[in-house]
């Protein structure tokens, strides 16, 4: 790709200031959406961009949009989620701190598309230094006019409020998201209703990632035309994938979506540290399925991935090198999920605890033979059993864990210790 | 309501069902007999669908749906019972047992923990057979998959216990064991949505997440109100009642449905009973509270087994004449509360002066005295006190025998001193003392006003329902100047100076009329005498209310255009408006606000005085008033009183009797002789106890039927041993009209005797003989008499009662009264003036003292502060007072006072509260040892006779460290 979109401050230094990013036609494209196009003409151009929702999910933004209700009397709310907490995923983090600008002006026009005068920008605890950057951006937009009331003269106003998350993982879905900016536990809520009819202090609500929003600005400059030319047609546009674990550059790639998954790991990242053997990878964050070598040669996007049922999620490309413990490994993963299932539903809240307990055990190696088929009627029993996918997100890791790494679980029974280790437990390297 | 969409046809399990729309699957299937397991789903319960045990089937869904939560669709084809579903559910079940205490207190106890009894049926926990297992050192035997993790000895427990050993035993009435607990939150639903206390919440995260009080207090701690909804509710041992009689299983108990027996909202009841013993009790289902009980109603029933109940006849020995208070503090004697802090009367004060008797005795002393006063002095000079918590049939027969035997009109009871004042203005205007619509209507309200009313406290059950309809959309407006805890749910609370009543809703009067927002119509047509009003209320401008209230002249505005405007609006008040020298006026201005707006006779309108009592309406009713007869049939009409001579086969006095005020005063001046007490204790209800004990010793003859010594006993010359509500058969009519049947549940103590039987007695034994076999015959009698109740008899009533009017046996009674004309035709504006208190405060007695009740007690104590629960939670009495003004009198919280008026001075605790407005005290008179009423005024309102309870002016003074010495040597 000729220009980067996404992650532009490593070709322009300094973008997230308002000046350098005016100075490269920052503003122009909400300009032109607010100024030259009817909201419903925003929202056309978005759908015809195919732009599919980044958070995970892959759902056609446009659409999205296009659910909400067109007579309701109460006010539209656009949530930012920028609760970006998936491990082996750090893509939001770049955009919110480096490239500031342009995720206001993607709520701009979102906002704009969607009659929408109230937006939050949703952000993780921990993104201090991001939620400093947005304030001094978003003081930088009001100044000038981008934000508050009647925006480029049209008469349109929008007001965006920072709003910063304490630290819980299920904040970062969507309908957990709302309950936690409504001033409670962030309990996700049965579905239907859907966000867009009954969201935010019940009204139609938008909750869309940092990166799909940071890509509304280039759609409505260079056309829906232009962003369907980038990568596959079912699933276009730029595309930042994370590339974190046994590489040698570990880092963020912005990349057409549909880059073979061998080809972001070997040409862009450097290939396997010390060059040693690829063991594993999880291709869309901690929550999906693993894959092993043989299977690196997919498209990440979100169609190609599913034909191997597989997810591309975040590309959040967790790599593992041939050292790599998988018991040790699902360990930590598990006990991600036991620590971070928000507690409302029985099948996640207990048997995420049992999950990572019992890998445990068998990782101190004290498991036994049984412990590795009763994880697998666990984690098969809490998929598609609670109110949101967080169940889903440990069980399936899991289980492809156990059906693709079996026998480095029989040997952690058998042998009572790791076999990758001459004479210890478990040892540290993985994640 | 779903019952009002179209129908949807489905298929569960292969069978096809047609429901209506927007039911839940798991309704859908019940109605088919399918049993789908849940824990957290509660058909009371809003559905949250987090147990997940209710997962089924549907086809052509990706995933499993909770049949608790998802409704169903027309063609939907659900499978409820697969293979795959077993294998989910018994998953889910072991899961959660592995935390769970095995067993736990509920299943130990009654074997009916949701949890184990799914866990037996999928085979994970033993099937005990029929025997239980009463000790917990009797360990499950041991089974293949709880042994899954055990680990080296020891099972793995998968969640993290954040408290020491998980029991939280700080509240007097509910145990928990967060061990239990599998987190279904179906008691934060029963506090939220059923109770709507708002108390129980979920703390901490994930496998930490347990449920929280507050902001994770221990229960006690907590702002809990002890309804124990959330230990109905649960489906494990994690709320538990605790028990508070003898400790048995429910399976080992006898079910008897009957009434509560506190306040006038009348919740339906279930006693479960065992050994003579009342060993819990539980909410039931009735169109009065549908299962819903308050701490009283559920935790209030241990006063009937309490040692101190009569079981005797007592006559008072030779010695302890001339007749005077027995106790210390019945005397009145300063320094008492330094041994005795709280407490109830110390039967060795006070039992020393009677000797026991036998029936025969006490019964002929008790008729031949009345009868010798009676002869001597003549019928006028007798009188007696029923009860409001007596039934309807004691009532019935205690007016007979006042009338019928002793020949006077001179009967009367604590209605007096409660809504006479209402009950005067509402006759006066409209010519019916009765609510114009049930509270539940409030449901179907627009804006409701709820003023002079503590209902949370007062009517705890009633409030439920009022939370839950600002909460649904009802604007509701809260008027009281002691902010009561209603407030925190109301759209607009106003308080302004106390006794300013009259003043505030002529402004608001003003406004409605100066802004067109009345009725004219109804006024036209329904009404008469509204130009007076007009005139009346054309000088309180908002500006002139400002000034005499405090409330600002906007917000006055505001009420009246939110009343005014509403489409219907429902009035509620309570003793804030009744019990003030004003009180008549007061009420007067709340029905002309009602009448000029035309807010009555439909749905979600109308006019509902929170009766006190429970069953003060149907004493009423049931003429125990002295001016009327059953049915508000005045003893003035020629022809209503020929009617009675002829049912009761004597001459009756034609002239209306004195009032509950007016008897004391004439037993202080020697015109009342000799008097029959049934269940009152005027001695702590009654204003001015000094005058009251002045006048109680001065009776030549008083006898006292009570089921304890209450301290107006204490001057009797006989007390006869009654038995007490669950002891005996009755009728009681709640606030709403209803008249309910409260059964019989255990056996009295003794030789104590129903009232009614004891009431037979005494008129055969003077000359009148009365023969019943039963209350239900006593009724019959009663509703013959009465044509608003012709309809009634008990067959009619079933378990859930039926409201009066009822002239029809065949028609159900009316719930909406006054729709097309009022009982005296056209409705009256009766206008008032702003008239001031009579004692207004001045530099000596600086505060304006307020008295009323608490949550936990009811009246003068006598059953409350004999029920453990109770007494534990609100042991003793306390002054509550504003934080300022305590911290300019120098006192803290805590603190002991003297609080004195022109009549008296008690001592007592001083509580900091700023639900008291500065300048004002508040005192609850349930408490002998610091008797609110010792302070009171007994200056009357001149139309309702009721005395001035809520405003006289006291003094508070520190009790200085010296004068504790003095007291406590002088002990």
């Amino acid at each position: 790709m000729a220009e980067r979109v996404l992650l532009r401050h490593l070709d322009v230094p300094d973008i997230h200031k308002l000046d350098v990013y005016l100075a490269h036609g920052g503003y122009a494209a909400a300009r032109k959406a607010l100024t030259t196009l009817t909201p419903e003409q925003v929202t056309e151009q978005v759908k015809a961009s195919n732009l599919r929702g980044r958070g995970g999910a892959g759902f056609v933004a446009g659409m999205k949009w296009g659910f909400l209700p067109k007579d309701s009397p109460k006010p539209v709310y656009l949530c930012c989620n920028a609760d970006e907490s998936e491990p082996g995923t750090f893509k939001d983090r770049a955009i919110i701190e480096w490239n500031t600008h342009i995720l206001l002006e993607g709520i701009l026009i979102t906002a704009y598309a969607i009659k929408c005068h109230t937006a939050y920008i949703y952000i993780r605890g921990e993104f201090a230094f991001g939620a400093r950057r947005l304030h001094e951006a978003i003081a930088e937009a009001y100044k000038a006019g981008f934000l508050g009331k009647n925006i480029f003269g049209t008469g349109f106003d929008l007001d965006v409020y920072v709003h910063r998350g304490a630290g819980a993982y299920i904040c970062g879905e969507e309908t957990g998201l709302i309950e936690s900016l409504e001033g409670k536990r962030a309990y996700p809520r049965i579905k239907p209703p859907f966000p867009a009819t009954y969201g935010l202090f019940g009204c139609p609500t938008i909750v869309n990632n940092v990166e799909t929003l940071a890509c509304v600005p280039s759609i409505i400059a260079n056309g829906p035309e232009w962003f369907k030319s980038i990568g596959p047609e079912g699933s276009p546009g730029p595309k930042i994938y994370c590339v974190s674990g046994h590489v040698e550059k570990p880092g963020l790639y912005e990349l057409p979506m549909g880059m073979p998954l061998r080809t972001v790991i070997y040409d862009y990242a450097g290939g396997i540290r010390g060059g040693k053997k690829l063991k594993a990878v999880m291709p869309g964050g901690s929550s999906f399925p693993v894959l092993t070598p043989d299977e690196i040669d997919v498209h990440m996007d979100f169609d190609s991935m599913r034909k191997i049922n597989a997810f591309l999620g975040t590309a959040g490309i967790i790599v593992m090198d041939e050292d790599t413990c998988m018991v040790r490994a699902l360990e930590i993963i598990d006990r991600f999920y036991h620590h971070e299932s928000c507690g409302q539903c029985s099948p996640c809240r207990e048997g995420t605890g049992w999950l990572h307990k019992l890998l445990l055990r068998l990782e101190e190696g004290n498991g036994r033979p049984e412990d590795i088929d009763l994880m697998d009627r666990i984690a098969g029993n809490m998929m598609g059993n609670t109110v949101c996918v967080l169940a889903d997100a440990a069980a399936m890791p899991t289980q492809s864990f156990l059906s693709k790494f079996r026998d480095e679980f029989v040997a952690h029974v058998t042998l009572g210790r790791c076999p990758l280790k001459k004479n210890g437990t478990g040892h540290r390297q993985a994640a | 309501m779903s019952t009002m969409h179209a129908p949807v046809t489905l298929t569960i399990d292969g069978r096809p069902i047609t429901v209506s729309e927007g039911t839940t699957i798991w309704e859908a299937a019940r109605q088919l007999g399918i049993d789908i397991p849940v824990l957290c789903h509660d058909p009371r319960l809003p559905p949250v669908a987090v147990c997940r045990v209710c997962a089924v089937e549907v086809k052509g869904a990706r995933v499993a749906q909770a049949a608790c939560i998802r409704r169903v669709e027309a063609g939907m084809e659900v499978r409820t019972h697969t293979d795959q579903l077993t294998r989910v559910r018994r998953m889910l079940v072991e899961l959660l047992l592995a935390d769970h205490p095995i067993p736990c207190a509920k299943h130990e106890k009654n074997r009916d923990c949701a949890l184990e009894l799914l866990g037996e049926q999928y085979g994970l926990l033993p099937v005990s057979s029929g025997e239980r297992e009463r000790t917990r050192a009797a360990a499950p035997a041991p089974h293949q998959s709880r042994g899954r993790l055990h680990d080296r000895g020891g099972t793995i427990r998968v969640r993290p216990r954040v408290l020491e050993d998980g029991h939280d035993l700080s509240s007097p009435v509910i145990a928990v064991d967060h061990h239990a607990c599998i987190l279904c939150d179906r008691c934060i639903r029963g506090c939220d949505e059923i109770q709507n206390n708002e108390v129980i919440g979920r703390t901490g995260k994930g496998a930490q997440t347990r449920i929280g009080f507050d902001l994770n207090l221990p229960m006690g701690q907590s702002t809990c109100v002890s309804c124990g909804e959330c230990a109905a509710v649960c489906p494990t041992g994690a709320l538990m009642h605790k028990p508070l009689t003898i400790d048995v299983p429910l399976s080992e108990t006898k079910a008897v449905d009957s009434v509560c027996p506190y306040c006038g909202v009348g919740c339906a009841i279930t006693y479960h009973v065992k050994d003579n013993t009342i060993v819990q009790v539980s909410g039931r289902e009735s169109p009065v509270n549908h299962g819903r009980l308050c701490v009283k109603g559920r935790y209030g029933f241990d006063y009937a087994l309490h040692p101190q109940r009569l079981t005797v006849p007592l006559i008072r020995r030779a010695e302890f004449y001339p007749k005077g208070p027995l106790s210390k503090d019945v005397r009145g004697e300063d320094g008492r509360w330094q041994r005795k802090p709280g407490g109830i009367v110390d039967y060795a004060e006070v039992l020393p002066a009677f000797r026991e008797a036998s029936w025969e005795e006490a019964l002929d002393l008790v008729a031949s005295r009345l009868k010798q006063i009676k002869d001597r002095y003549g019928p006028g000079a007798l009188a007696g006190f029923g009860s409001a918590k007596c039934s309807n049939e004691e009532a019935y027969l205690f007016q007979k025998l006042v009338r019928a035997v002793f020949g006077t009109n001179n009967v009367d009871h604590c209605t007096r001193l409660c809504h006479a004042s209402s009950v005067a203005a509402l006759q006066e205007t409209i010519g019916s003392g009765a609510v114009s619509n049930v509270f539940a209507d409030i449901q179907y309200a627009d804006v409701a006003i709820v003023i002079g009313s503590n209902t949370t406290e007062n009517h705890p059950v009633a409030a439920t329902f009022f939370k839950q309809a600002a909460k649904r959309g009802t604007t509701l407006i809260v008027i009281d100047p002691r902010r009561p805890a209603l407030a925190d749910h109301a759209h607009y609370y106003i308080s302004y100076k106390p006794g300013t009543d009259v003043a505030f809703l002529n402004g608001l009067m003003h406004v409605i009329i100066a802004e067109g927002l009345i009725d004219a119509d109804f006024i036209a047509r329904r009404t008469e005498n509204f130009a007076a009003l007009q005139e009346t209320v054309k000088h309180y401008t908002p500006e002139v209310v400002e000034k005499l209230t405090g409330v600002p002249a906007e917000q006055v505005r505001t009420i009246a255009r939110v009343y005014g405007r509403a489409k219907n609006a429902m009035i509620f008040w309570g003793m804030g408006i009744s019990q003030h020298t004003t009180g008549t006026d007061n009420a007067r201005c709340l029905i002309s606000l009602c009448l000029m707006t035309g807010n009555i006779g439909r749905p979600g309108t109308g006019l509902h005085p929170l009766r006190g009592q429970n069953n003060v309406q149907g004493a009423s009713d049931s003429g125990l008033i002295p001016m009327v007869y059953t049915d508000y049939q005045r003893v003035d009409t020629p022809q209503v009183r020929e009617k009675f001579e002829k049912a009761w086969g004597v001459a009756l006095d034609p002239k209306p009797g004195l009032t509950v005020v007016e008897i004391t005063h004439g037993a202080l001046h020697g015109t009342i002789k000799g008097m029959y007490m049934m269940g009152e204790n005027p001695f702590l209800s009654d204003p001015n106890i000094n005058k009251v004990r002045k006048a109680l010793a001065n009776l030549e003859f008083l006898v006292v039927q009570d089921i304890f010594l209450t301290e107006t006993a204490e001057f009797a010359d006989v007390i006869l041993p009654a038995a007490s509500f669950p002891e005996k058969e009755g009728t009681y009519t709640n606030t709403d009209r209803r008249v309910q049947i409260g059964r019989k549940a255990i056996d009295p103590p003794g030789q104590a005797r129903p009232d009614w039987q004891i009431i037979c007695e005494i008129a055969t034994r003077m000359g009148y003989p009365m023969h019943y076999h039963s209350p239900e015959e006593i009724f019959r009698e009663l509703v013959s008499l009465s044509p608003n109740l012709a309809g009634l008899s008990y067959a009619k009533l079933g378990t859930s009662g039926e409201l009066w009017p009822c002239p029809d046996p065949h028609a159900p009674g009316q719930s909406v009264l006054f729709t097309d004309s009022f009982p005296k035709g056209k409705g009256k504006f009766v206008p008032a003036e702003f008239m001031p208190a009579k004692e207004l405060p001045d530099a000596e007695f600086p505060f304006v003292l307020n008295t009323g009740r608490v949550l936990e007690h009811w009246h003068t104590g006598t059953m409350t502060r004999r029920a453990k629960a109770l007494d534990a939670i609100e042991p003793e009495p306390f002054v509550e007072i504003h934080p300022e003004d305590l911290s300019t009198l120098g006192l803290q919280d805590g603190d002991w006072v003297r609080v004195s008026s022109r009549r008296g001075t008690i001592v007592l605790k001083v509580r900091s509260g700023n639900r008291t407005q500065k300048g004002s005290v508040f005192i609850p008179f349930h408490f002998r040892e610091a008797a609110a009423n010792l302070l009171t005024l007994d200056e009357l309102d001149p139309y309702g006779k009721i005395p001035e309870f809520k405003f006289c002016a006291v003094k508070v003074e520190k009790v200085r460290e010296q004068e504790d010495l003095a007291a406590a040597s002088a002990a």
